[in-house]
């Protein structure tokens, strides 16, 4: 399959991710929106991570095995983000019984 | 044993001016805890035992064959290749004007202690601490051994003068007194910064015995005359000299000056400070001996200034500030000496002053006494008769301004007047015209002041004492000297030799002689002058005498009489003419440039910062939303520049 289909997915991914971002009020639903867009570039890294190992470059080496190694870096980020996340809108829900992302402005202040 | 007795007396000079520093110190700071009697004992015992050395001093000065003296103490400024020392420089003007300074500076000590018995503790105890102060400065300024040194002393007598100006500080006219006479000696003392730095400039040093020394001084050494550099040097040195000395155009802070307690007015602007102008160009007479262009200067300021200032004090009323446009003129008097030529004439004449200026003032201080502190001359009358010690030596003081024969003014004013004869005989009638004056209006204050009917109230007449001892003591002791004080300077013509205070001072003014030398008068010129004057002076005082014997009622002044009474509106015309116009400068200034403009500049920046963040804060709406819209179109602008810049 060529490369350039998993680039079309990730992009449509990530413009979902960024849609769904900036239109929804509801936090886990931006939030899911958020691991999207992290995943569309996840699957960006290995489809090209995949390309480059079927090309080897000048010394012999690939560059796959770098690019594996960053989507696990990433993978481990947005656990620990999701931790931190989903903790922080256990404790919005605490405060305002609503996870409606627009209790949030309370913070402007 | 001799030269032992110099080697002793120099080696402790530095005491002369030290202790006067040490009873400034204790009567200033324990002004609190001292009692008056302590604390006018000791501000008097300093001055004493300083006199005392300054007599050591001066006797070892005066043995034969005595060579002047330097003693330098310690670096005071060493920058690049200029060092200049923390030194003194001891010599026979040295000599008689520390004895001027002590001496004269004592008895009014003593004077004042009775003089100031009726302020508080506190009060007493300050006035002596800055009547010690000035002594200290002012013989730091004979003292030192280099115009820097001499710049210290003379700021420092400036600085006690405006003090005691402003003694009595919860008078505001007192303390614009004493800012009057700080500022307008400041200009002054701009030309005499300048001209220091002129010299270091040229010669890269400021000691006397590097410039002026016989055998390889700097200036001593120049053969031209004239040259622009020293015309120019000595002319900032003498507008120094006005400022201090109350010459024209800068003469209108003395007469204000009088504002300060009466023994300040006899020892500050009388006796001593005054005379500073004098000491400098005296000590500098080699520099002006090469710039004759600046001695017909001097001469010509010094001789108008002796005459606008006689003439002004023909109508004053104010018995003090007779004194001080009297003590205007006669300083105008050493200056023309100063500039025709006759150094040791002049400074003759500033210690013949020093006596019965000092005498005119503390005589004048005990009438304001008697009277309860009034000060006007058409108020009193008739003093005379309960006054007995007072009117004597007030009298002889008289006698001794006036120039009549033998008191002392008439030696010292007739050397001046016979030196400025040979020079130019126009001086001299202009001088001797001057003094005319002197003796008219000497005469008017004696007799408006002692003779005739009480004019002013019960209460006061009533009130009229003789001083007490403490003030009388100091009178006759100055009255004794202007007597006979004068017989110093007997003219050659009368007696061979007989003129000692030019004998002593001639070594100090030898080298200036080879280029401005005052020519000897026939003895016959001489005596026709001496009895000219004297007869002139003699006759004019005897008529002010009798013209004012019977003085009643001040006539209302017209046409010139007013504009003299008004002192020929000079304070006014500064007023208007530089004072009013650097007010509104500074009103110009403080109001509309820095309230308008650099508070203006500084507030806008505050301001626009403030608007911009007011408005620049509704972005943060606090919209997680917008936020993350923003962030969006933030990343997509950085990838559309990216795309473009490709």
């Amino acid at each position: 399959m060529e490369i350039k289909w998993y680039i079309f997915l990730s992009a449509i991914l990530f413009c979902i991710g960024i849609i769904g971002a900036l239109t929804r009020r509801n936090s886990i639903i931006v939030f899911m929106c958020i691991e999207l867009m992290l995943n569309s570039v996840n699957l960006l890294l290995v489809a090209f991570s995949k390309m480059h190992l079927a090309v080897p470059n000048a010394f012999g080496a690939s560059m796959a095995s770098s690019a594996q190694i960053f989507v696990f870096f990433i993978m481990i980020l947005a656990a620990a983000e999701v931790s931190v996340g989903l903790a922080i809108i256990v404790m919005l829900y605490r405060n305002t019984r609503s996870i409606d992302i627009n209790f949030l402005n309370r913070l402007k202040n | 044993m001799l030269v032992q007795l110099v080697m002793d007396a120099i080696q402790l000079i530095y005491l002369v001016p030290l202790l006067p520093l040490l009873g400034c110190l204790i009567t200033g700071l324990g002004r609190n805890l001292l009692p008056k009697p302590v604390t006018g004992f000791i501000g008097s015992l300093v001055i004493f035992i300083s006199f005392c050395l300054s007599i050591w001093v001066f006797s070892a000065v005066s043995v034969e064959g005595f060579t002047p003296k330097n003693i330098s103490y310690f670096t005071f400024i060493s920058v690049a290749k200029l060092h200049i020392p923390f030194e003194f420089d001891v010599d026979q003007l040295t000599a008689i004007f520390l004895l001027i300074i002590t001496g004269v500076g004592f008895l009014i000590h003593v004077y004042s202690i009775s003089y100031m018995k009726d302020e508080t503790q506190s009060g007493f105890g300050r006035y002596f601490s800055f009547l010690n102060l000035f002594v200290f400065a002012m013989l730091i300024l004979v003292l030192g051994g280099n115009y820097v040194i001499m710049y210290i002393g003379w700021e420092g007598v400036a600085l006690a003068s405006y003090l005691l100006i402003g003694y009595w500080f919860k008078d505001h006219d007192n303390n614009n007194a004493g800012r009057k006479a700080f500022i307008m000696n400041r200009v002054g003392d701009m030309g005499f910064l300048l001209a220091i730095f002129w010299l270091v400039s040229i010669f890269g040093t400021v000691s006397y015995h590097d410039l002026y020394n016989p055998e390889n001084g700097f200036i001593s050494g120049l053969s031209t005359v004239n040259s622009p550099e020293i015309v120019g040097i000595s002319l900032l040195f003498f507008i120094g000299a006005i400022g201090k000395s109350a010459q024209i155009p800068l003469y209108t802070w003395l007469p204000d000056a009088m504002a300060g307690p009466t023994p300040v007015s006899a020892l500050i602007h009388a006796a001593t400070m005054v005379t500073a102008g004098i000491y400098m160009i005296a000590r500098s007479n080699i520099l002006y001996a090469l710039a004759p262009t600046t001695m017909a200067v001097v001469a010509g300021i010094g001789l108008a200034t002796a005459i606008f200032a006689a003439i002004i004090a023909l109508k004053q009323n104010d018995i003090k500030k007779v004194l001080a446009y009297s003590t205007v003129s006669q300083l105008g008097y050493m200056f023309l000496g100063l500039g025709v030529g006759a150094f040791s004439a002049s400074v003759f004449h500033v210690m013949t002053h020093a006596f019965f200026k000092a005498l005119l003032f503390l005589a004048a201080g005990s009438v304001i006494h008697a009277m309860s502190g009034e000060q006007d001359i058409t108020k009193m009358g008739g003093l005379g008769k309960r006054m007995k010690i007072t009117y004597v030596t007030f009298f002889i003081a008289c006698l001794a301004i006036a120039g009549i024969p033998p008191f002392a003014g008439f030696f010292s004013k007739d050397e001046i007047l016979a030196a400025a004869y040979s020079q130019n005989p126009v001086l001299y009638i202009l001088g001797l015209a001057g003094s005319l004056l002197t003796a008219f209006y000497m005469f008017r204050l004696l007799a408006m002041t002692f003779k005739g009917k009480f004019r002013g109230t019960e209460e006061q007449e009533h009130h009229i004492h003789e001083s007490p001892p403490t003030m009388t003591v100091p009178l006759i002791i100055l009255a004794v000297l202007s007597a006979i004080g004068g017989f110093l300077g007997i003219p050659q013509s009368f007696v061979k030799d007989g003129n000692v205070i030019n004998n002593f001072l001639s070594p100090v003014f030898e080298q200036s002689k080879k280029s401005v030398s005052v020519a000897e008068l026939p003895h016959q010129t001489e005596w026709i002058l001496l009895v000219v004057s004297s007869v002139l002076v003699i006759i004019v005082s005897i008529w002010a005498y009798n013209k004012f014997k019977n003085y009643l009622t001040p006539a209302p002044e017209s046409g010139l009489g007013k504009i003299i009474s008004n002192k020929f509106y000079v304070d006014e015309i500064y007023d208007a003419v530089f004072v009013r116009p650097y007010h509104s400068l500074s009103a110009f200034l403080n109001n509309i440039f820095d309230k308008k403009g650099i508070d203006g500049i500084v507030n806008g920046v505050g301001k626009s910062v403030n608007y911009g963040s007011r408005q620049l804060r509704l972005l943060q709406s606090g919209q997680v939303g917008s936020y993350l819209l923003l962030m969006v179109i933030g990343l997509l602008i950085f990838f559309i520049i990216q795309l473009f810049t490709k």
